[in-house]
């Protein structure tokens, strides 16, 4: 495995291990190029995992304290944790459910299709869907994507039963496993789905595409690799003339290492990627890096989201099997005569009896509550995943009040429900309970969101540097050897969970930074 | 379909250590249901033990399941306040609140009424104090992630050990019409 020094000042640092770091720093690694990736959270490996909720939440969540505001139902349940993201080397894609799905075309174009959406900030992205398109196709290669490269679907458990017979009695016509990026049989030296049910807990088969045993290792073995867990960066560093000359991270043991670099590019989901940004500020940007236009940290989104649950006269056992194997996605369309723009997906999921305590419905007690908990084995669950509007307000700012153990301030996270959010996730529990009842549910229950598993925006890629902070290779308008790799890039946050977006986004970006590179570009 | 045997099932050494650890202590600290703790509480003095238990049952009640399982959630959460000086008297003095309360709404200590849904207005009383919250929020992980609670929800847990669920039913529900 390679070994760089600090002193090296031609290799490129990478920020974040995850679905857009992990795949970054792998495809870099395959086209020659050194590079350094720097890891907050430690190294696990798959026999490390356990199946066990609050047990590998402990293991892996990112867990350093953050703020909250606003009026979104998460900063009074969870007013320390806005996000539910991992810490650990291959980020949250240790944690992710696996699902795969491509924008839909209008989806890149917001501001244009949907038009001007009052508190709303809508601005199309500066891509589309055909230049994406080839991208798309190397990301579900290299994932193993179900329903593409005739990578057969998941089998559907029971939870996907109850789901499916539902939105059949609804009409709903697209209702299938997924796309999932979980292995329904063997492949890329990865073991096939077992139907552990513990998808969220690191997938102990190895079945699920995660950075940690794909890319990272891929990576590693071509020589051009480093990989530095613990490795928690405080500091982007500039030189006199404004260009990125390093970064200055805290080490397993909490010491102070100042790693130069050619090119920094930053993947520390749209919470870490901002608040370094920010954190980041010199005389020559006081209000922090690629922060001219004053975009960094704003329009956060993490989807319109919510849950609903229904109990059943007869066993479901929900929790058996593949999480989030099973999709309705009829609703995805744009379609502003149901009374908003946008639309969402609805996929199956199920929390075990741990976390269903703590998320059914948060701050509840009494029989009202418990009497559902006795009916655990026959409920069954869907999550709704829909757009939501940028909006310049809800923002990830600094909270001068508390450092952290590095003594750099906090991330505060700000987000108010736009009243699209709001009559979006109206329509999709009235659709989610009409789908259970339809198969005879006894009871539904209407679960707020979790924290939150999709952040994006923070960083946001726009065609002119006014409107954003990346341009359309996600380099920063401002900073001409600073790249955001994360979800932060995204404009607009479509209905589809976001991770295959981040990668195909990483492997294009790889592209575009090598040939910059070997033709001294930057 | 597969299912879960959620029966309550005591085996001999769990039943003698049961046995033997309440006749123990039976005499001095007596809770409602006539059971007590194997060990003492680190915050609280015994008598206040089964007011407590009382509690933590009646914010998560299930009949499916023994006292044992909302007395070790007592326990476990007194470890957590013990840890702080802050919160060392955190349920010594809710406890006093809640009879406090009790005696206030109800005219007798907590413990000592007898019907749940006069306790459960007693609770909503002292709903706004940190001793409610730190408890109701406390029980959310102290009762729920107790593991041998989880097959009397028909959870079966860890599934890796047992090769998934494959060949073990994720796929078997069979009522569907």
């Amino acid at each position: 495995m390679a070994k760089f020094d600090l002193d090296d000042d031609s290799i490129v640092v990478v920020i974040g291990s995850g679905a857009g770091g992990g795949t970054l720093s792998n495809e870099l690694a395959q086209k020659g190029v050194k590079v350094v990736c720097l890891e907050a959270g430690g190294r696990y490996d798959i026999g490390d995992f356990v199946n066990d909720e609050w047990a590998s939440f402990a293991q892996l969540a990112w867990k350093d304290k953050r703020t909250t505001s606003g009026t979104w139902r998460v900063a009074k349940d969870f007013p320390e944790l806005p996000a539910w993201i991992v810490k650990a080397v291959g980020g949250t894609t240790t944690h992710w459910a696996g699902a795969s799905l491509r924008f839909q075309d209008h989806e890149w174009k917001a501001r244009s299709t949907y038009g001007d959406i009052e508190g709303a900030q809508l601005l199309d992205w500066p891509i589309d869907g055909t230049e994406m398109a080839p991208w798309y196709a190397k990301a579900e290669s290299k994932m193993g994507t179900t329903g593409t490269n005739d990578i057969p679907r998941l089998p559907g458990n029971n939870n996907f039963k109850i789901l499916h017979a539902g939105a059949t009695k609804l009409g709903y016509k697209e209702v299938h496993t997924g796309n999932m990026s979980i292995n329904s049989k063997p492949r890329d030296d990865r073991a096939s789905c077992q139907q552990l049910g513990f998808c969220f807990q690191g997938c102990k088969m190895g079945a699920k595409w995660s950075t940690l045993y794909t890319e990272i290792p891929k990576g590693e073995s071509t020589g051009n690799l480093e990989v530095r867990p613990n490795a928690h960066v405080v500091q982007i560093e500039h030189d006199p003339s404004g260009k990125i000359s390093g970064v200055v991270y805290a080490d397993g043991d909490g010491k102070m290492q100042r790693q130069k670099a050619r090119i920094v590019a930053l993947a520390g989901n749209s919470i870490e990627s901002p608040r370094l940004l920010l954190n980041s500020h010199s005389a020559l940007f006081p209000h922090g890096l690629a922060n001219g236009a004053g975009h960094v940290g704003r329009h956060y989104m993490r989807h319109t989201t919510g849950s609903v649950y229904a109990v059943f006269d007869k066993p479901v056992h929900m929790y058996r099997g593949t999480t989030m194997a099973g999709i309705v996605q009829d609703e995805a369309r744009n379609d502003p005569s149901r009374g908003y723009v946008g639309g969402f997906e609805l996929e199956t999921i199920s929390l075990g009896v741990p976390f269903m305590a703590a998320f059914l419905s948060p701050g509840s007690w009494g029989r009202d509550f418990t009497s559902t908990l006795d009916r655990y084995d026959r409920m069954a669950g869907m999550w709704i995943v829909g757009e939501d509007m940028p909006q310049a307000s809800n923002c990830v700012t600094l909270n001068a009040e508390f450092k952290d153990e590095h003594g750099m301030p906090i991330a505060n996270v700000h987000y108010d429900d736009h009243p699209n959010d709001e009559a979006m996730r109206n329509h999709a529990y009235k659709q989610g309970v009409a789908l259970y009842e339809a198969v005879g549910a006894n009871r539904t229950i209407l679960t707020p969101p979790y924290p939150s598993t999709h952040n994006l925006g923070t960083n946001r890629m726009s065609e002119k540097a006014d409107d954003g902070v990346v341009n359309r290779w996600g380099q920063t308008h401002e900073v001409r050897n600073l790249f955001i790799s994360d979800g932060s890039v995204f404009t607009t946050s479509a209905a589809e969970n976001p991770t295959l977006t981040i990668v195909a986004l990483a492997i294009r970006q790889a592209d575009h930074l090598a040939g910059m590179m070997s033709r001294n570009e930057i | 379909m597969r299912m879960v045997d959620k029966a309550t099932r005591l085996g001999r050494r769990e039943f003698l250590r049961t046995t033997a650890s309440a006749a123990a202590v039976v005499a001095v600290a007596p809770t409602v249901s006539g059971e007590a703790l194997a060990e003492p509480l680190k915050t609280v003095a015994s008598p206040t033990v089964g007011t407590l238990v009382q509690m933590a049952r009646d914010l998560y009640p299930h009949d499916a399941l023994p006292n044992k399982f909302y007395q070790t959630a007592v326990a476990i959460i007194d470890t957590q306040v013990a840890e702080s000086p802050a919160t060392i008297n955190l349920l010594a003095d809710g406890a006093a609140e809640l009879d406090a309360a009790a005696k206030k709404l109800k005219g007798m200590p907590y413990t000592a009424i007898a019907n749940e849904a006069d306790r459960v207005a007693v609770l909503r009383s002292i709903e706004s104090t940190p001793f409610f919250s730190r408890m109701r929020s406390g029980m959310v992980t102290a009762l729920y992630d107790q593991h041998t609670l989880w097959v009397k929800f028909g959870y079966e847990g860890p599934s890796f050990e047992n090769g998934g669920y494959l060949h073990r039913g994720f796929n078997d529900l069979d009522w569907l019409p």
